[in-house]
C-alpha cells in the first residue's frame, strides 16, 4: 500500500487488483464508502475540556464552603416555594400585562395619528428610560405624590376616590412597576416585529376588502410573531430575574425568601446556591416553551422544502366552456 | 363584438374612471384617465414602465387614493358617497366594503406565507364574506382543482414554484367570486417558463365571462384573451381599440415605438 496522506481510521477492503493499472481500483474510489481522517487535535481539545470540566465540578460538589447538604435541606423548604411562587406569578402576570399593553402601543406608535404617536411614544420614552428600580420605589411611595387616587371626570365632579395607602400594597406596586416597565419593552419589541412583516401582506389584505384589525391579526401578527417571540423569550428571562428588585419594597420573593432565611441561619452562600438553582430551573423550562412556539411560528418556513417537478404547465378549466 | 368595442351603448358599465388624477408630491402620475368597462370585458393594459397602468390599477380598488375625478365600480363611487350634494369621503370599513367586491393578483403573489393553500384561498371568504367554513372550503377545493393544484392543498406557499403560487392566488382572488379582478403584472415576476401555466389559468377565466383588467407586458395574451387593449404613456390613455386594431395597426407614433421592441 502507498503512503495515507491522512490517517485511515481502519481500512476494511484489500485492493485486489494491482494499484496502478489504470481504471481498475475504480470500485475502491467510489467516495460512498470512504473513511474520514481522525481529527487528532478536536478528540484532544474535547478530552482536555471535559477533564477540566469534571474537576471544576468535582471541586465545586465537594468544596464544604456551598454547603450543599444546607442546600439540599431548604431546596423545597415552605418559605423557598412560597417565594419561588411569588417570583412566577409576578413574572406572569406582569408579563402579560406588558405584553397586552405593548401590542396597542407598538400599533399606536405606528399609527398616522399624531396623538396616538405622541402618546406611545412618550409611554415608552419615559418607561424605558428610567431605572426600574426607581419606578418601583416611585410605584411603592405613591401616597407620598398623591395621597388620593380619585376618578372623576376632568374638571368636573369626582366619582370615586381612593386612599392610595390602601390601594398601594407591596404587590400592586410591585406588578404595576413591573408591568408598565415590561409593556415598553415589549412595545419595542412587537414595533420591531410588525415592521419586519412586507409592506404587501398589510396590503393584499386590504386589497381584499379585510379591515384593518383583522387584517393585523390574521396576516401581519402570526407573521410578526416569528421576530417577537426571540426576544420576548429573553425578555421573560429578564423579567424572572427583574423581579428580585421588588424585595427592596418588601416583597417576599424567591431572592427576599432566601435573603430572610440566611439574615437567620448566616449561611449566605448555601442560601444563594437556592435561588441560582431555581432561576435556572425556571429559565431552562422556559427555553423549551419558547423553542415549541418558535417552532410553531415558523411553520410555512421550513427549510425542508420539497422539490416537485412542475408537471401539466396547462391548466384544466374547460368545464365551463363547452359553449364556444 | 361591437358591444366590447363601445361598452357604453349596450349596456352600463361596470367600471367607469373620469379624468382621474394622481400625483406623489410634484410628480404626476396619472394625467387624466377617462376609461369605462363594461360587465364581462376583458381589459389589457399595455405601456412602458411608468406610464402609470400599475397605478391606475390600484386606484380602482382604492390602494392608491386619487387626487382629482371619480373612478365608480357598479356605479358606486369608489372612497366617496355623494349625499344631499355633498361629496363625503369613505370611513376605512365603507372602504374595505367596496374592496372586498374586487379581487386582486398581484406581481409578486403576495399569497400569506403562514397559511397552507387552501387556509390562502379561505381567508377572505370566511373573514371578510361572512360564508360558512364547510362552504369556503368546498368552494376553495374547486377553485385550486380548477388552477390545477389540487395536490397542493395544505402545502405552504414557499413549497411551490412561482407559477403555482400565482395560480394560488388567481384561485384566491376567484374565490371572493369579484365582480372585477384586477391583475397587477402577473407574470413579470415569474421565470420564463413559468409564465405560460398562468397566461393559460388566465385565458380559461376570460372565456368564462368574468370583467377582468390585467396590466401586463406579455402582448400575446393581449391579443389571444382581450377584448380591449388600452395603451398607456406617461400618464395618459395614448390608444385603445380591440386587439387587431392596436397591435396590429397602431395609430399612435408612441404605440408604434413601443410594439416596435416586441417585433
Amino acid at each position: 500500500m502507498t503512503d495515507a496522506p491522512h490517517a485511515i481510521a481502519s481500512p476494511v477492503t484489500a485492493p485486489t487488483a494491482a494499484p496502478h493499472r489504470n481504471g481498475s481500483d475504480d470500485a475502491l474510489r467510489d467516495v460512498a464508502g470512504a473513511h474520514l481522517p481522525i481529527p487528532k487535535t478536536k478528540v484532544l481539545l474535547w478530552l482536555v475540556v471535559l477533564l477540566f470540566s469534571c474537576d471544576f465540578l468535582f471541586g465545586v460538589s465537594q468544596n464544604p464552603n456551598f454547603g450543599w447538604p444546607v442546600v439540599a435541606d431548604y431546596f423545597f423548604s415552605r418559605t423557598v416555594l412560597d417565594g419561588l411562587i411569588v417570583t412566577m406569578s409576578l413574572a406572569v402576570v406582569s408579563m402579560i400585562i406588558g405584553v397586552a399593553l405593548g401590542l396597542p402601543i407598538a400599533i399606536g406608535r405606528m399609527s398616522s395619528d399624531p396623538l396616538a404617536r405622541g402618546l406611545s411614544g412618550a409611554f415608552v420614552w419615559f418607561f424605558r428610560g428610567t431605572p426600574l428600580l426607581v419606578q418601583l420605589i416611585l410605584w411603592y411611595n405613591l401616597s407620598i405624590l398623591f395621597p388620593q387616587i380619585s376618578l372623576s371626570i376632568p374638571f368636573g365632579p369626582t366619582l370615586a376616590a381612593w386612599n392610595s395607602n390602601d390601594v398601594i400594597t407591596p404587590l400592586t406596586a410591585a406588578i404595576i412597576g413591573l408591568a408598565l416597565n415590561e409593556a415598553a419593552y415589549m412595545a419595542e419589541i412587537i414595533r420591531g416585529g410588525l415592521l419586519s412583516v412586507e409592506r404587501g401582506q398589510m396590503e393584499t389584505a386590504e386589497a381584499f376588502g379585510m379591515k384593518r384589525m383583522r387584517a393585523l391579526r390574521r396576516i401581519v401578527i402570526p407573521q410578526a410573531m416569528r421576530t417577537i417571540v426571540p426576544p420576548t423569550g429573553n425578555q421573560f428571562i429578564s423579567m424572572i430575574k427583574a423581579t428580585s428588585l421588588v424585595s427592596v419594597i418588601a416583597m417576599a420573593d424567591l431572592l427576599y425568601s432566601v435573603q430572610s432565611i440566611y439574615n437567620r441561619t448566616f449561611e449566605v452562600i448555601p442560601m444563594l446556591m437556592v435561588a441560582v438553582l431555581w432561576y435556572l430551573f425556571i429559565t431552562s423550562v422556559l427555553s423549551v416553551f419558547q423553542s415549541m412556539i418558535e417552532r410553531y411560528y415558523a411553520r410555512g418556513d421550513q427549510q425542508r422544502v420539497v422539490f416537485e417537478k412542475v408537471e401539466t404547465p396547462a391548466v384544466t378549466v374547460e368545464t365551463k366552456e363547452a359553449t364556444q | 363584438m361591437t358591444a366590447l368595442a363601445n361598452p357604453s351603448t349596450q349596456t352600463q358599465p361596470i367600471l367607469r374612471a373620469c379624468n382621474v388624477h394622481k400625483s406623489y408630491g410634484n410628480n404626476e402620475v396619472l394625467k387624466g384617465i377617462d376609461l369605462e368597462i363594461a360587465p364581462s370585458e376583458v381589459v389589457a393594459i399595455l405601456g412602458p414602465s411608468g406610464s402609470g397602468k400599475s397605478t391606475f390599477l390600484r386606484c380602482i380598488n382604492r390602494l392608491e387614493e386619487i387626487n382629482k375625478g371619480f373612478i365608480e365600480v357598479e356605479g358606486e363611487q369608489i372612497g366617496y358617497t355623494l349625499r344631499n350634494g355633498k361629496l363625503l369621503a369613505l370611513t376605512n370599513s365603507q372602504v374595505a366594503a367596496q374592496r372586498s367586491k374586487m379581487g386582486m393578483v398581484f406581481q409578486a403573489f403576495n399569497l400569506y406565507p403562514h397559511m397552507t393553500v387552501l387556509q390562502n384561498v379561505i381567508e377572505a371568504p370566511i373573514g371578510v364574506h361572512g360564508v360558512k367554513r364547510a362552504e369556503a372550503v368546498r368552494v376553495a377545493t374547486e377553485l385550486i382543482a380548477k388552477v390545477g393544484l389540487s395536490d397542493k392543498l395544505n402545502a405552504y406557499p414557499r413549497q411551490l414554484s412561482g407559477g403555482q403560487q400565482q395560480r394560488v392566488a388567481i384561485a384566491r382572488a376567484l374565490a371572493v367570486q369579484p365582480k372585477i379582478l384586477l391583475f397587477d403584472e402577473p407574470t413579470s415576476a415569474l421565470d420564463p417558463e413559468l409564465v405560460g401555466e398562468v397566461l393559460s389559468t388566465m385565458r380559461d377565466l376570460a372565456k368564462q365571462g368574468l370583467t377582468m383588467v390585467v396590466v401586463t407586458h406579455e402582448i400575446g395574451f393581449a391579443r389571444e384573451a382581450a377584448d380591449r387593449v388600452v395603451f398607456m404613456d406617461g400618464g395618459h390613455v395614448v390608444e385603445q381599440g380591440t386587439p387587431d386594431q392596436v397591435l396590429s395597426n397602431p395609430q399612435h407614433p408612441r404605440t408604434k415605438a413601443f410594439l416596435g421592441r416586441f417585433l
